[in-house]
């Protein structure tokens, strides 16, 4: 069983969309995501002022057993990107909705959040899809 | 014998030396004063110093620490980790290829240009290609090389293409080769049966598609059927083929990429042609390509005119040289060798061979493992360690659980498609008796899982070392001796 957090959005490559207010928002990957990679050891996140497209990739996480590509969920400018995941890449496996978010983007198009899943549909999602 | 695990710098004594050679009658001179202060280390490197002897000592002790395909098996899926024929060192060693050099006029030299034009046309024949280039010297620069041609061929027609597909059970080179020649990689899903859902592919090739990337078989092990079809769908929108022959070994004699509609082809002659493998090769990646790519084909080209081989620079569309001199030459020599001493029909048996003992090997294991595409595979299959992971053992455990009975365990978490993966190719020099073996310690180690998981969550326990944290050895690796913080290491290892 995967956790999940009920005010969040996710998307179906395993990213969560936290609404900050206005056009803001945070990004991360889920619970399930993180404890599929496995013990994560590196992070590459966009700069700040980078331009980030949905569904296109914003980045790459490497744990021991894989390297994977970070799609964004929304497509916006990186306004603040967490510097602390440098130093401790592990706190995506020990707090993914908290202290192991990735980046905080200022969406162009906010519409583009009606295709992402509520915590109900992903948990639906990802129980389908885990054998 | 006594267990040698002295680093080399614990050996070191100041002022020992290896050999002594006569007093310079050259002037000496201080480099302090020749470079550029930012440029001159503070502190002087932390060189050995050792005697001959113990040099010899030391790394003969660390090569018994090896694992070769000479010391056990070797089913590391997709690495074709076959036996190596001696042959091949022998020929290698022949004075007329060994003690030749690069910059020797091409006149002196025929003998080793002849081998080179007679491995690019069997290589042709082997892969269905029309012209070769031996020059790149791994697989992934054979792909980057690949993708710079089709560059080439798409500029010259006057169109900008920029993106590569790859299905998602790709080997990582494909994507990563993709990235490094300038394009965009689309990633195209596979379908329940691990094959490349051509509705899919439908979808996303269009008129910026450049070329798709293919293995054939894939690395589930399994044969693209529709790969005709596939074919079709990327040439009728203006798209190249590429073929990464990591898999090829499955194929040989049987089929061609040529056949199946690729344009460039890619082979590892570290993996199908028993060159060496592992432990620094050095690889051979060879590019074949159809005729129209044949103008851009790395310089300079191996030809052969009248009964004379000549080194030809000419080649005023080519994407230029991707390698020094003449590719690997000596890794050249022995694939050379291998195919010579194989002919056409031992090539045949070599996939035919190769295919048998996979699926033996995965009917023997499928009832112990879970079997996520239980299928005939070609020369490798998958196994996943989902069922073992719910009892809380992952595969990465159970693979070091193999070290302990002496086998090199399979490819582990590839392809990333597969929950827990075991990828596991047996190769066609293995005997049945090793298969058997191997399969019957698989089969222990899973019910050790049911039975005793604590000896496969704890193992390795007859290698030199035990268990290493590779998290901590990624997330802050020391790349660096020094012996003040060996000396604090040690403490620590005393302490846990």
């Amino acid at each position: 069983m995967t956790k999940v957090t009920t005010n969040l959005l996710y998307s179906k490559d395993h990213e969560w969309v936290l609404q900050l207010g206005g056009n803001r928002v945070r990004i991360g990957i889920s619970d399930y995501a993180q404890n599929q990679l496995g013990d994560i050891v590196f992070v590459e996140n966009p700069d700040s002022d980078d331009e980030v497209t949905a569904n296109e990739t914003m980045g790459t996480i490497e744990s021991v057993k894989t390297a994977s590509e970070i799609y964004s969920p929304v497509s916006g400018t990186v306004v603040s990107v967490n510097e602390a995941l440098g130093d401790e890449p592990e706190m995506i496996n020990e707090q993914p909705y908290e202290a192991g978010w990735l980046i905080e983007v200022e969406m162009s198009n906010p519409e583009e959040l009606e295709s992402l899943l509520n915590d109900g549909a992903y948990q639906e999602f990802v129980r389908k899809g885990d054998v | 014998m006594v267990e040698y695990n002295d680093l080399i710098f614990e050996i070191s004594r100041s002022g020992r030396v290896g050999s002594s050679l006569p007093e310079s009658d050259v002037n000496k001179v201080d480099l302090q004063d020749k470079f550029p202060k930012h440029l001159i280390r503070d502190i002087p490197a932390e060189l050995p110093e050792v005697s001959e002897l113990q040099l010899v000592r030391h790394y003969t002790a660390l090569s018994n620490k090896n694992h070769g395909i000479d010391n056990g098996f070797y089913p590391l899926g997709s690495c074709t980790m076959k036996y190596n024929p001696k042959i091949n060192e022998d020929v290698a060693r022949l004075e007329g290829f060994s003690r030749i050099h690069p910059y020797q006029p091409a006149e002196t030299a025929q003998g080793a240009l002849q081998l080179l034009y007679e491995l690019q046309e069997e290589l042709a024949v082997i892969t269905g290609m029309d012209a070769v280039t031996l020059q790149p010297s791994a697989g992934a620069q054979g792909e980057w090389t690949g993708l710079m041609m089709v560059k080439a061929y798409l500029k010259e027609k006057g169109e900008t293409r920029t993106k590569v597909l790859v299905p998602d059970s790709a080997h990582g080179t494909n994507p990563a080769s993709a990235t490094v020649a300038g394009f965009q990689t689309v990633t195209i899903p596979s379908n329940e049966n691990g094959l490349v859902d051509v509705e899919e592919l439908k979808k996303h090739v269009d008129h910026d598609t450049a070329a798709l990337m293919l293995t054939n078989p894939n690395t589930l092990g399994l044969f693209e059927k529709e790969i005709v079809e596939i074919a079709k769908v990327v040439h009728e929108a203006g798209g190249l083929l590429y073929y990464d022959g990591a898999n090829a070994n499955a194929i040989l004699g049987k089929t061609t990429p040529g056949k199946m509609g690729f344009d460039i082809v890619h082979l590892n002659l570290h993996k199908t042609f028993t060159t060496p493998h592992g432990g620094g090769g050095p690889g051979a990646g060879p590019v074949g390509v159809k005729k129209k790519l044949i103008p851009y084909l790395p310089v300079p080209r191996i030809e052969k005119d009248e009964d004379k081989y000549v080194i030809d620079f000419n080649q005023p569309l080519s994407i230029g040289r991707v390698k020094g001199y003449y590719g690997n030459f000596g890794i050249l020599v022995r694939a050379y060798t291998y195919i010579r001493t194989m002919g056409p029909e031992g090539l045949r048996q070599v996939s035919e061979s190769a295919v048998l003992h996979a699926n033996y090997l995965r009917k023997k294991l499928e009832p112990y493992f879970e079997a996520p595409y239980s299928q005939i595979c070609k020369h490798e299959f998958v196994l996943s360690g989902s069922k073992q992971k719910k009892l809380g053992v992952r595969t990465l455990d159970m693979a070091k659980r193999l070290l302990d009975f002496g086998y090199h365990p399979p490819t582990i978490y590839f392809p990333l498609n597969v929950e827990e993966c075991l990828m596991i190719e047996p190769t066609e020099t293995e005997s049945k008796e090793t298969m058997d073996a191997f399969a019957d310690v698989m089969i222990q180690i899973a019910k050790e899982v049911e039975n005793n998981p604590d000896v496969v969550l704890e193992s390795p326990h007859t290698t030199v070392i035990g268990r290493l944290d590779e998290v901590q050895a990624a997330r802050q690796p020391i790349l660096r001796y020094t012996k003040e913080e060996a000396v604090e290491i040690d403490k620590e290892i005393v302490k846990s």
